[in-house]
């Protein structure tokens, strides 16, 4: 009869990590299903960039109050969950604040997470107050609506509850309160409760309290892959396979150079029969679904969190147009997710008529973008929406032929006189004598 | 002015510095053009031993590339490279960003490889070599505000360069709220140039020659004709084209020597 939390304890323990796992899988395979890329060079440059930017947070800071304040909620998480782990062992084999013994050090480590919670619970209700009262624009475009607005208010919830809860725990443990000094903001707190509780119901708060916080983290581990939440794990492999080209530098698409070349080699025969395996289907230029991008690409999209400083610095957006980088990473999780929902129901891809092209991102967005790099630049994870417009737009190029008229022209200039206008390569030096 | 072309230098056996690339802009938008002229004028005025291609240029494809034509940038690029290996190029000077973004970054994968500047780099390195001085008198106590182009600044981390350079002049570089990594597109770039923008509610130069005119400039000086074109016509939208120049930074240079 004893045992009967300790096994409680076991069975929650496996079911949120087993979840937590297939979840990680399930993500792992929608990642897979991109197309590779090589991003195994220079792993020092990428550590460094890991370093600076995930575990250092350069970039959140550009944007100092909000950045400080992600800091502070960050590496409170961070540290503050070194406390699970005494949490495990003590469900797990019954015993009470295992830790314990090892006296004052005990206490500073407990009265800094106490400190770094009470941090964690200001900071996040600022970002409440940002979202709701000060109503920051890019919390409330038109792709923040529904769910992901609720999305982004459910993880603050959770994170105001798990860091009261945990300080409540603390509160209504009256051996801690009595023999140890790490409770430098629980203290506060006790005497509300002595007041208003007897000690029987002081000890019942306390064991509520501590299952309550010890399932709310699990929940919480779990609502990752459901939610835009993700970032905390995958800013790290993000910035660690992020390009590190300048920003400036597009990929040249091989397929394309191979056949450049053979039309220029004046020794290729025309009318030679292609070597190329006759099944061999010819590769498809440019993206229309998620399957063409590349995986980083797709764990772009996981990665983000629907910050919205992409958007808030996109010369397209800030005039009102349809364009939106977030909305572009946002619906291709969309569609990754979808097309992961239905391998899972059919074992394999069934053809749903559906893709990313047209489906999710309409080509109205993609023709506003005007490449000038804001939105990679201001990623505080370094995720790239550019480069999957430009896959799109490659798509509707030379797949469809399907540009806006203008630049039709455009490129029909340039293949007949070398240039985007009208005007005749042989003028080209007349500026010299005008 | 004296302009050789690649093929007149060929013919005498000789081999030039540096290869001018003028770009499409700089060969036929009358605006650009200006900037071509300056720019070549300084090129005299320091003895750079230079060539253009003249009617063997052609477009170096970027416009194509971002607007998805992967297959026409590609062919434009083997044919540029063909053109300037074959005068065995080593180093290529540029007024346009676009271009000066091509040849750095796309071009040597498909073997092109030369050193590429900036025109503003270039200028920078002719000051810092005593090739060049710059009297500043002419602009002293003027305003002066830069534009950076997304394919000099945040396309190739290039911001210095040009502030450098106006700093010469005595001028007062005053700095919009959104500038170097931060910069607003002037709404030229990734093919926009050569469209109609799509539905919104304010064009995006007019939005960024808002963001100049808080500085309350004289000059708004670029490094892009393409950026030039678009904030000029924000400086007409806004009735401001009497009271406010936008200059490239070679006509800033070429004015304070009086070339």
């Amino acid at each position: 009869m004893n045992y009967i939390n300790n096994i409680l304890f076991a069975i929650l323990l496996v079911v949120g990590i087993g979840f937590f796992v297939i979840n990680i899988k399930k993500l792992t395979r929608n990642i897979k299903l991109g197309k590779d890329i090589d991003r195994s060079d220079n792993p020092k440059a990428r550590w460094k960039n890991m370093a600076m930017i995930a575990l250092g947070q350069s970039k959140m800071v550009k944007r100092p109050i909000a950045g400080i304040l992600h800091v502070i909620v960050y590496a409170s998480f961070i540290i503050i969950n070194i406390e699970v782990v005494e949490i495990i062992i003590d469900g797990l084999f019954g015993t009470h604040r295992i830790f314990s013994f090892l006296g004052g050090f005990y206490d500073v480590l407990i009265g800094s997470f106490e400190i770094l919670a009470f941090l964690v619970l200001i900071a996040v209700i600022i970002f409440w107050i940002r979202r709701m009262i000060v109503r920051i624009p890019r919390f409330w475009s038109k792709e923040m609506t529904s769910w992901p607005k609720n999305d982004a208010l459910n993880i603050l919830y959770f994170e105001m509850v798990l860091m009261s809860l945990f300080l409540i725990m603390n509160a209504t443990d009256p051996e801690f309160q009595t023999f140890h000094f790490g409770n430098p903001i629980s203290r506060f707190l006790t005497p509300i409760f002595n007041d208003f509780f007897s000690e029987h119901s002081i000890h019942l708060i306390e064991q509520g309290a501590w299952w309550l916080h010890i399932t709310g983290i699990f929940i919480f581990l779990n609502y990752l892959y459901y939610s835009k939440h993700l970032h905390i794990l995958l800013a790290f492999p993000n910035t660690y396979y992020a390009n590190l080209n300048v920003k400036g530098k597009f990929d040249n698409l091989e397929a394309v150079t191979k056949e450049v070349k053979l039309m220029m080699d004046p020794n290729a025969d025309p009318f030679a029969t292609p070597a190329e395996d006759e099944n061999e289907t010819p590769e498809k230029f440019g993206a229309s679904d998620v399957t063409d991008l590349n995986w980083v690409q797709l764990m772009n999209a996981y990665t983000c969190t629907e910050c919205g400083r992409c958007t808030s610095s996109c010369p397209a957006n800030i005039t009102g147009k349809e364009l939106s980088p977030r909305a572009i990473m946002m619906k291709t999780r969309d569609r990754i997710e979808e097309i992961g929902k239905n391998i899972d129901k059919n074992g394999a891809f069934k053809d749903d008529g559906k893709q990313l092209l047209g489906d999710y991102i309409t080509p109205e967005e993609v023709w506003a973008c005007t490449s000038c790099n804001a939105c990679v630049e201001e990623c505080p994870v370094n995720i790239n929406p550019l480069s999957i417009i430009m896959d799109i737009r490659r798509y509707l190029v030379l797949e469809q032929s399907a540009a806006p008229q203008e630049l039709n022209m455009m490129m029909t200039n340039i293949e007949n006189n070398g240039a985007p206008w009208q005007y005749s390569q042989m003028d080209r030096l007349n500026w010299k004598d005008e | 002015m004296n302009v050789p072309t690649m093929a007149e230098m060929m013919a005498q056996g000789k081999q030039p510095e540096v290869l001018f690339w003028v770009g499409c802009a700089g060969s036929f938008d009358d605006r650009a053009k200006k900037i071509t002229k300056a720019f070549v004028k300084i090129l005299n005025k320091a003895n750079v031993d230079f060539a253009v291609l003249g009617t063997e240029e052609s477009c170096t494809g970027d416009p194509a590339k971002r607007a998805g034509n992967e297959f026409l940038f590609q062919m434009q690029a083997m044919t540029n490279i063909e053109v300037l290996n074959g005068y065995e190029v080593k180093k290529i000077v540029t007024a346009c960003p676009h271009c000066f973004n091509t040849f750095k970054n796309e071009y040597p994968e498909l073997g092109g490889k030369y050193q590429v500047y900036h025109h503003t780099e270039f200028l920078k390195s002719l000051l810092d070599e005593g090739r060049l001085t710059i009297e500043g008198g002419k602009f002293k106590g003027k305003k002066i505000t830069f534009h950076d182009p997304c394919y000099l600044g945040r396309a190739n981390d290039i911001y210095e360069a040009p502030r450098d350079l106006i700093k010469k002049l005595d001028s007062e570089l005053v700095e919009m709220k959104r500038s170097r990594a931060k910069g607003l597109c002037c709404g030229a770039g990734g093919a926009q140039m050569f469209k109609d923008a799509e539905k919104g509610n304010k064009d995006i130069n007019i939005e960024r020659t808002e963001d100049a005119l808080k500085t309350n400039p004289n000059i708004i000086a670029t490094g892009c004709p393409f950026c030039n074109t678009m904030m000029t016509d924000g400086i007409k939208a806004a009735d401001k084209e009497n009271e406010i120049e936008v200059l490239d930074i070679a006509e800033l240079i070429a004015n304070a020597e009086d070339l």
